[in-house]
């Protein structure tokens, strides 16, 4: 099915199969060399990795699966990077023939997808990278470009990176470049052009005698500029000029002391009409703090976060994944468990929030009454975000500027409560038990993960997870775990099998089932099972079953996956 | 010259295979991995060169993680209860990468400290190192020889794991 596809298709088969044999091939000449003592480091080195995912669609009404017409889909990619001295080079072959579903379904064929040409010596604390590379200022609250491959998010900048590090302790960062939009047998970039400087300095390694002083303090600062050509656009009965130049700069501290390590960063951004927020000229701003305490046993975490009208883009017309020059994380969790984490993810309403969060560890030492044995970890985790402290704006000042922030503080509007508890416990040599409970409020019109319920959404979540070593190197784990909600689709439960044949076979089957849904004929199961071996860095794994609609995220950004119904394999290999 | 352009767009992606082509003749050549240079912090703040990780005569176990990711904590838990005796057998040193971004990050000194993990712990935030080091997904465990070779590593984690581990640092170990 895969070799239906055309000239192209073939092409980009033979070339990731070549990468396939050279992993195995490299693995060879590695054992070769390494037991004649190594030698050839002259010639450089080439290290790369491959990675397959094939899904096949069959129909299935009861669950709205997603058929496309080819039936199958294929992403496929292959990285090479080559390194001799200071100079590397590497580049990233892709194929989506066609993309699969949930990935944007615009990304077709095959070709380059990202190549750089790098120069870096340490010595004399000069990097030069010329193409595609990724880049983050601080936090990423002004700028960050990087790569979710799994979600198909990919901003890499192109162009032309130097960093500088002219005495130990300052780092300087240029870059100028534009953004990766898509991808159509190639690259395709956007129109913005992102021009911006980074400069950070470590107080503690400018001098000798601060570089043993228990506080560390370091300061940064940068400038990003991005010109897009300019238009006028109609507004009620206003016609606007839309700035060609929009600006946006960040201030950020890290102190560090013993125990206590405290970050805070300021950003403004200033002349950005845009799709985001509806084409208005205020001022965005935000301010993010983090504040850490670790000690033996016991560690804790705040995060304070408020964003205004922070949506940075190279193309002020496009929205959700497109485009972003920032990154602005969410303050929730990102939870591990199916439904916790797949049902509900929270992610940042970029229009403006203002946020509060922390989570707590604590390991109850063992051969006491609570710790037991083993000693028993408590991990408490508590997340909160409203909309933004606004009063709205009338006639010409509405149409310009929106509204006006009143404060940092917590606007009326609830958009997500997340309260969740985790307690792991080692019962004996072979036996581990955790329990998780999640309380969950959250604004499915703020952040829009369902299209069958608008408005709140309180549920509970239990989860037990069991992890039993049955024989030396085998392990069987298991997970129950049940959604209790009113609303949107009701009660959901899953559960979860998995044995494990260590270094080398996996076997799973997980079956989600949700008995609480309003409409009867929409109680159904969605049951998965698959098979895997891994092998050193390669992995293979073959599933099949029934994908259910949801959100997948990683990193805090989501993207919305239709149902679907057929066989999934996986391939990755690293060399 | 533009109408020309559609007849040249086959040539791009001949281009593309040969570029691959010629980038695979270089690897047939090439010596042991060693590690790549990538500047990340430490839960301190200072910064540390990747490619100094390797020990002189001794390996260095360097293990990708994220707090988010339950096998990952699942194998630096299990390799945290051998690491003593390791280190006493074979002189192996745990280098733990986090690849948190700035959602998590600044949960993983609390994390470690609670779970009292004795080992160096690194930040990287936008995958610099993961990228450089050609990791696909976490857990990722390289083992680096005393020689500075990259000479074993594994994707995944599966309980007893940690048994092939202390075979390979048998292995490549402080004789």
């Amino acid at each position: 099915m895969i070799f239906s596809c055309g000239v192209r298709g073939r092409r980009a088969a033979a070339v990731l199969f070549a990468l396939g044999c050279l992993t195995s091939g490299l693995r060879a000449q590695e054992e070769g060399q390494l037991e004649g003592g190594g030698g050839g480091e002259d010639a450089g080195r080439v290290t790369g990795n491959v990675q397959l995912l094939w899904q096949s669609y069959a129909p299935d009404s009861l669950i709205g699966a997603v058929v496309p017409p080819e039936k199958s889909a294929l992403n496929a990619y292959g990285n090479l990077i080559y390194t001799r001295g200071n100079f590397s080079a590497g580049m990233r072959y892709e194929s989506y023939l066609n993309a699969v579903v949930g990935f944007p379904g615009r990304f077709k064929g095959t070709g380059v997808g990202y190549r750089f040409a790098r120069y870096s010596d340490p010595d004399v604390g000069l990097d030069i990278t010329l193409g595609n590379f990724y880049e983050q200022f601080g936090s990423g609250i002004v700028l960050r470009s990087y790569e979710e491959r799994a979600l198909g998010i990919d901003n890499a900048l192109d162009g032309f990176r130097l960093i500088l590090t002219p005495v130990p302790g300052v780092e300087v960062k240029a870059l100028l470049g534009k953004q990766r939009l898509d991808f159509n047998s190639g690259l395709i970039l956007g129109p913005g052009l992102v021009r911006a400087v980074d400069a950070q300095v470590t107080l503690n390694d400018l001098r000798e005698e601060w570089a043993a002083r228990d506080l560390r303090v370091t300061l940064g600062g940068n400038f990003v500029s991005r010109f897009q050509a300019g238009s006028t656009i109609a507004k009620d009965t206003l016609v606007l000029t839309l700035p060609q130049n929009v600006a946006a700069w960040s201030y950020r501290l890290g102190v560090q002391r013993g125990r206590w390590t405290g970050n805070l960063e300021y950003a403004t951004k200033i002349n950005d009409p845009s799709a985001d927020n509806q084409y208005v000229y205020r001022k965005g701003e935000a301010i993010l703090l983090d504040l850490t305490y670790a000690q033996r046993g016991f560690g804790w975490v705040l995060n304070a976060k408020t964003v205004d009208n922070m949506s940075f883009r190279s193309d002020r017309n496009v929205l959700l994944f497109d485009l972003p020059i920032n990154y602005i994380p969410a303050i929730t969790k990102q939870h591990t468990y199916n439904l916790a984490a797949t049902l509900y993810p929270y992610a940042t309403v970029v229009a403006g929030e203002s946020s509060i969060g922390g989570e707590m560890y604590y390991t109850v030492p063992k051969e006491t009454r609570l710790g037991g044995p083993y000693g028993t970890r408590i991990t408490l985790n508590v997340a909160a975000a409203n909309g933004l402290d606004t009063t709205r704006l009338e006639g010409v000042e509405g149409a310009t500027l929106g509204f006006r922030r009143n404060s940092w503080g917590f606007g009326p509007v609830k958009f997500v409560r997340d309260v969740n508890v985790l307690l792991e416990r080692k019962i004996n040599s072979d036996l581990k038990l955790k329990y998780a409970y999640f309380y969950l409020e959250f604004n499915t019109l703020a952040t829009p993960v369902t299209t069958t319920f608008k408005g709140l959404v309180y549920a509970d979540i239990h989860v037990l997870e069991a992890q039993w070593k049955t024989a030396p190197k085998q392990s069987l784990r298991a997970e129950v775990q049940g959604l209790f909600t009113e609303q949107d689709k009701g009660d959901w439960a899953t559960a979860i099998l998995e044995y494990t044949w260590s270094p080398h076979w996996f076997v799973s089957v997980m079956d989600q089932y949700n008995y609480g849904n309003p409409d009867p004929g929409a109680r159904v199961h969605y049951l998965y099972g698959a098979v895997g071996r891994t092998d050193g860095p390669h992995r293979l794994s073959v599933g099949y079953g029934k994908r259910r609609e949801g959100i997948f995220c990683i990193g805090g950004v989501c993207r919305a996956v239709p149902a679907s119904n057929g066989f999934e394999i996986t391939f990755t290999s690293s060399f | 010259m533009q109408s020309l352009l559609p007849f040249l767009a086959p040539l791009r992606s001949v281009r593309s295979v040969g570029f691959v082509l010629l980038l695979s003749l270089f690897a047939w050549d090439m010596a042991a991995q060693k590690l790549p240079a990538v500047t990340l912090r430490d839960l301190n703040g200072k910064p540390v060169n990747t490619a100094s990780l390797a020990q002189s005569g001794a390996p260095t176990l360097i293990c990708f993680w994220a707090t988010w990711c339950s096998p990952c904590k699942r194998e630096l838990n299990a390799y945290m209860e051998h690491y003593a005796e390791w280190q006493k057998r074979t002189g192996v040193r745990i280098v733990a990468v986090s690849i948190d971004d700035a959602r998590s990050s600044s949960r993983v000194a609390p994390y470690v400290s609670s779970v009292d993990w004795d080992c160096q712990v690194l930040l990287d935030p936008n995958k610099d190192f993961a990228r450089a080091m050609q990791v696909i997904n976490v857990p990722h465990t390289f083992l680096v020889d005393g020689k500075g070779q990259i000479v074993w590593q594994h994707n995944n984690y599966a309980d007893g794991d940690e048994d092939e581990v202390f075979q390979q640092l048998l292995k490549y170990g402080r004789k």
